[in-house]
């Protein structure tokens, strides 16, 4: 196989300019939604929840959702994002005329896919602090999480996306991987609470290292099995890097 | 020297053979026309050409470079205009310029310069700062052109350059075209448009099947083939097959066109004064597309 070049940073420029000239058309939603969660489950379901070692409910969700936002900001640039400048744009077809290779249009966008999550990251660090949810200087490492679980996810949705016929099998993909994971990884209630077989496949899902990962940074609590989410993170993210950039040359160049 | 040479150069999907043996020498500095119907293979050679696609086997040097080794390094001098439109609507005019410029590593002072250099010789310039929705069809495929001209490429590679474009603005690409070529641009073109090949490009190519089938200038293939003039007898339809009958008779040398039928030698007209009206005959010079009606036939290959 090949490997992508220095050069992938030219398309990661081009999705950041396209972000900065469109940002205003979908932030707002994509930052009022985390919000509107955070407020109703923190204070209205939060009001009947009592947590083992008297914490608040929100400040339980708050570091979750944080890994679950950051979640959906990649998946939705590398799925959605990445299909129509791949199907209906044709942006990769007059990319790859240039001296650039698909193996460093695949690395730019899930390089951008993480910048994404970072981006989300920040947005909700600073929404969490606002409600008083932040209760360590740690959490300032959160961008870099995001960014790293931003990698991870975008790996894996440029994968899909890369081997998908048609937009609308992202519907599978969100309603039977993302959404259940977003309920199965650990932000809404602790993995403890689930039956013991749950429990074993809800730590190897993708999102639970991340949010286990989050919820240290914002306690200030770390914990040496950090290093095994870490490790968890990088067994997903490397193997699907590196296949997205195979399936998308077996894609486009053909 | 050679700009762009194939040999052998074979590419299959599946079962079928979309290019099938292809040898072409392209000299430095000469317009090559690539001609062929659709499905003729053309898309399929310019793409490997272009380092897109991998031959299933075959050899491609330019400027004397193997492709398939120096595919980033040649890919920098190469303009290609695509057919198909593919700028991108999420950024401006000079958006889509300067980030095209980006992707070749022209510093920004340098990539500016240049953007407004091709605006204006396609007459773009006062669209600099428009989004691309805003664009009509023309401006958007002259963009593509600009585009392709960004980074001073060594070679032009130019699939249907004036597809959609009007008259005046199609004269605009021709001569622009022109001037390049005599600034040492070499350009390969893919046409249908015989007009145009005929009048911007040193030799041509005819492809069908997936194979080059004629291969020379211009003048050569239609005195080759056709010879000084064209005699066009228009018929009517419910007249048709009468007269082609007589004709048949006769052993003339004619093709049927639709309605029409062509006569290569004037002898094959002289009946015609007897069967129908005069009028219905007109004589005229040859052009390509005789030419490429002689060689590709005139069914619809697809």
């Amino acid at each position: 196989m090949r490997f992508c070049s220095r050069r992938f940073i030219r398309v990661w420029q081009r999705n950041r300019d396209v972000f900065l000239r469109l940002w205003h058309a979908e932030t707002p939603a994509f930052v009022a939604e985390p919000v509107i969660i955070l407020l109703a489950m923190g204070l209205g379901l939060g009001a009947y929840v009592g947590l083992v070692d008297g914490q608040k409910y929100i400040e339980f969700i708050a570091p979750g959702l944080i890994a679950g936002y950051a979640m959906f900001s990649a998946n939705f640039e590398c799925t959605y994002g990445s299909f129509v400048r791949l199907e209906h744009q044709r942006t990769f077809d007059a990319i790859i005329a240039t001296p650039l290779n698909i193996e460093d249009v695949a690395a730019g966008e899930i390089f951008w896919g993480a910048t994404r999550a970072a981006l989300t990251g920040v947005a909700m660090l600073v929404i969490a602090a606002v409600f008083g949810l932040v209760h360590s200087p740690y959490a300032l490492l959160i961008p870099f999480v995001c960014f790293l679980e931003g990698l991870m996810f975008a790996s894996i949705a440029l994968f899909f996306t890369s081997i998908v016929p048609s937009i609308y099998s992202f519907n599978y993909y969100f309603s039977l991987f993302i959404t259940p994971m977003f309920f199965f990884s650990g932000v809404f209630f602790p993995l403890s609470s689930f039956p013991d077989l749950v429990q074993k496949l809800s730590w190897v899902v993708p999102l639970t290292p991340a949010v286990h990962f989050t919820r240290a940074l914002v306690s200030g609590h770390l914990h040496p099995s950090l290093i095994i989410s870490l490790i968890i993170i990088l067994a997903f993210t490397i193997p699907f890097f590196l296949g997205s950039m195979i399936t998308m040359r077996r894609r486009l160049v053909v | 020297m050679i700009a762009i040479e194939t040999r052998g150069l074979t590419k299959t999907f599946g079962d079928i053979i979309a290019v099938n043996d292809v040898n072409l020498q392209i000299y430095d500095n000469e317009c090559f026309g690539l001609l062929g119907p659709n499905g003729a293979g053309k898309t399929s050679l310019v793409r490997m050409i272009t380092a897109v696609s991998p031959p299933t086997s075959g050899d491609i040097y330019i400027l004397g470079k193997d492709l398939k080794s120096h595919s980033r390094e040649i890919k920098a001098l190469f303009g290609v205009i695509p057919q198909i439109d593919n700028l991108d609507p999420d950024l401006t005019v000079i958006q889509n310029l300067l980030t095209f410029a980006r992707y070749f590593d022209i510093p920004k002072k340098e990539a500016l310069k240049r953007s407004s250099e091709v605006l204006s010789l396609l007459q773009l310039d006062d669209r600099s700062n428009s989004p691309i929705r805003e664009l009509s069809g023309g401006m958007r495929r002259r963009l593509l052109i600009a585009r392709g001209l960004i980074n001073s490429p060594r070679i032009l590679i130019l699939d249907e350059p004036t597809i959609g474009l009007d008259p005046q603005a199609k004269r605009l690409v021709w001569d622009k075209l022109n001037e390049l070529k005599a600034q040492g641009v070499t350009q390969l073109l893919c046409t249908q448009n015989m007009e145009e090949a005929d009048f911007l490009c040193d030799r041509v190519a005819i492809m069908h099947q997936g194979k080059i089938i004629e291969n020379d200038t211009p003048q050569n293939l239609v005195s080759k083939y056709i010879g000084d003039n064209v005699w066009e007898v228009k018929l009517d339809p419910q007249d048709k097959n009468r007269v082609i009958q007589i004709f048949k008779e006769k052993r003339l040398d004619f093709e049927i066109a639709g309605n029409s039928v062509h006569f290569f030698r004037e002898e094959g007209t002289k009946l015609i004064g007897s069967l129908m009206a005069p009028h219905k005959l007109r004589s005229r010079p040859p052009t390509l597309e005789d030419v490429f009606f002689k060689l590709t036939g005139r069914s619809l290959t697809e």
